[in-house]
């Protein structure tokens, strides 16, 4: 067993240097990626190791950049281009969703383009409106992207592992709350782009959730197991696009109940896509409409209390539980809901 | 500025291979303007006429490896990389048999194979995909070129800069061309730049400049060359600003200088400007025979007559195309 412990910030760097390492033709670029800070240490030690043709650092010019990774592609390279935030691929969105979605179909196949895109969202500490986007709903709307957004260290090393071996352009959007995340990794263990994961196994209702969604809904799970005796089954989606809705259709079937707790926009967004297909599929077994969660309809505020109130958390996921099963409300008082900004220090 | 001394001296061969190019160029252009109303052929064409000189002359001096990128009005680009004539009506009449099975159309023509990689329909955007072929080549220490052909509206564009400062920054073997006709759409220079000039605003940065007649074959030839030479001495990118009259509208088969938006050449300027008859005049000037030309012009001829009835004649994709290409594995 290859099995050890991890924070997510080091599965992403061991993937890193294990694809690195395995093939020349990967390299890491982008704004920041060789600075002291390393994109919160994910790429430590890469400069080092692999020197600056291999990974070095870039001008402000995320347009530029892109088209750069996507002709580096073409030229049978592997680029792996680095945002400090996602909100930063605005400004590339003309190379994503005009060519990189759309140069392998305009060139009836002929084309591969091996690349990947990746990007924190941000969160806490005062992030605010332009430091906090996730996107994945608008990255997945296009065909010919694969967007992957992993919650596990294991999903964050497997999956980048995945992503870098794939032909195709996969947008890999990583939380920042989740970097400091400790699990067992297993190096050997492969996870292909597609298939979600099942982080809790249960009967009373399935939470199908996005990034740092799945860290509330375990957390909602705990509770309402230790205080109702009930067992929320919890299904990281892990990638967006392609999506493969079978383990969550065969989990509806099953718990009746399902709840989709997306990071990022209710409204146009990822969970109004996994309530369709859902209340498609499971039409006759539901007992309730599908319920969503997500960011308030508003932009990302600052302040502390405001940006509490926008994100969905474990007690919200505990009372739309307790709505869907016509449940009481339980007692939280007594309970500690986990929250990560207690401990994180900001600012970047 | 780069400027060019002296002209160039083309062998026999060379000499008719480039005619045969822009030749090919205009007349496979002109057969398009005939079969427009038969409405067979749907798709935006951006016809190049007036234009042909700029990818034939440049691209003939490129070396063999170098990676090529454009926009879509790519028609004489295309088909001087690869001359496969069929394959280009195939893709203008939608077909199964096209490279890209009807779904590139005439603004997305690419051949890969033959290093045409991709061409854009949004202007600006192919620029950096050149910068990003030039890096892999610096990446595999090969000597390997890349190019872009691009107008003179995608210089108002942000990424343009972008690539114009990392290419300067990481001295990129590339080649920025910037086919100038002096209108974005029906829009003329005045209008949109805010700079004297291309060339001057370009200058500022630290690569090779070189400015010329883009309806000259053969100047267009010698300034390619000597920005080559200068590359070669100095690596570093090179920024070639070609000017040309665009005979056409900006997309479909006709003429609209009756509009108003610019004025109409006087017959001197017309034949000036005009790359294939002013090349036509210099060979036969430099004693080429009628008969020699005529051969080629009867050869190109029919090279468009079989393309087009074989095109004609093929089958259109059948549905399941639809879901094919979009993504690999």
């Amino acid at each position: 067993m290859s099995s050890k412990t991890l924070t997510y910030r080091e599965a992403l760097n061991r993937a890193l240097v294990k694809e690195m390492e395995a093939d020349p033709d990967v390299f890491v670029f982008g704004l920041d990626v060789p600075d002291h800070k390393r994109i919160y240490g994910s790429t430590k030690g890469l400069v080092e190791q692999f020197g600056a043709r291999r990974v070095f650092g870039t001008p402000l010019s995320e347009e530029a950049m892109t088209g750069v990774a996507l002709g580096a592609a073409l030229s049978g390279l592997r680029p792996i281009h680095v945002h400090i935030r996602a909100d930063f691929m605005l400004l590339g969105m003309n190379q994503i969703a005009n060519m990189a979605s759309n140069l392998r179909y305009m060139s009836g196949g002929r084309l591969r383009l091996p690349l990947v895109i990746r990007a924190m969202i941000g969160r806490g500490w005062g992030q605010s409106a332009q430091h906090s986007k996730s996107m994945h709903s608008i990255f997945a709307h296009f065909p010919g992207l694969k967007v992957v957004l992993p919650t596990t260290p294991q999903d964050a090393y497997s999956l980048m592992r995945s992503s870098i071996r794939d032909d195709n352009p996969v947008i890999f959007l990583e939380h920042r709350w989740l970097y400091d995340i400790a699990g067992e990794v297993d190096e050997e263990c492969v996870i292909p782009l597609g298939p979600p994961g099942v982080l809790r196994a249960g009967d009373a209702a399935t939470v199908v959730a996005t990034s740092w969604m799945n860290v509330e809904a375990v957390k909602a799970a705990e509770v309402l197991a230790k205080k109702r005796g009930i067992e929320l089954e919890v299904i990281d989606v892990r990638t967006v696009s392609p999506f493969q809705e079978d383990v969550i259709a065969a989990s509806v079937e099953k718990t009746k109940h399902c709840i989709v707790v997306d990071h990022d926009w209710v409204f146009c967004g990822f969970g109004a896509e996994v309530a369709a297909r859902i209340s498609h599929r499971c039409f006759g077994s539901l007992k309730r409409p599908v319920e969503r969660l997500g960011y308030a309809p508003t932009p990302c505020p600052t302040t502390r209390p405001l940006e509490t109130l926008f994100y969905p958390s474990a007690v919200e996921i505990i009372r739309v539980v307790e709505r869907m099963l016509d449940l009481g409300q339980t007692d939280l008082s007594d309970e500690s809901f986990y929250s990560y900004e207690q401990r994180f220090k900001g600012p970047f | 500025m780069i400027q060019c001394e002296g002209g160039v001296k083309l062998k026999k061969q060379e000499a008719l291979g480039l005619f045969r190019k822009l030749l090919l160029g205009r007349l496979v252009e002109e057969r398009i303007r005939k079969e427009y109303p038969s409405d067979q052929i749907k798709t935006a064409a951006h016809l190049g006429i007036g234009g042909e000189a700029i990818p034939v002359g440049v691209g003939h001096c490129l070396p063999k490896g170098t990676k090529a990128f454009g926009t879509y009005r790519n028609h004489v680009l295309y088909l001087s990389m690869s001359d496969d004539v069929d394959g280009f009506f195939a893709e203008m009449y939608g077909r199964l048999t096209a490279p890209a099975k009807g779904k590139a159309g005439s603004m997305h023509m690419c051949s890969p194979e033959h290093g045409l990689m991709a061409t854009s329909a949004v202007v600006g955007t192919p620029i950096p995909l050149a910068a990003g072929a030039a890096l892999a080549s610096v990446y595999r220490q090969s000597r390997e070129l890349a190019v872009v052909f691009f107008g003179d509206g995608a210089v108002e564009e942000g990424v343009f800069w972008e690539t114009l400062n990392f290419a300067s920054l990481r001295q990129l073997p590339m080649v920025f061309v910037c086919e100038d006709n002096g209108l974005a759409i029906h829009t003329p220079t005045s209008e949109r730049q805010g700079f004297r000039s291309i060339p001057e605003a370009v200058a500022g940065f630290n690569c090779h400049v070189a400015s010329g007649d883009g309806s000259d074959l053969q100047g267009v030839i010698a300034l390619t060359r000597e920005m080559l030479k200068r590359m070669a001495e100095e690596p570093k990118p090179g920024f070639l600003h070609l000017t040309y009259l665009r005979f056409l509208e900006h997309v479909g088969p006709g003429e609209d200088f009756h509009i108003g938006y610019r004025r109409r050449p006087t017959p001197e300027e017309a034949e000036r400007l005009d790359p294939v008859r002013r090349f036509e005049k210099e060979l036969l000037q430099d004693g080429y025979s009628e008969p020699e030309l005529e051969a080629i012009r009867i050869e190109v001829a029919r090279q468009i007559d079989r393309s087009v009835a074989q095109a004609q004649q093929a089958p259109l994709p059948p549905a399941s195309e639809l879901y094919t290409d979009v993504v690999t594995g």
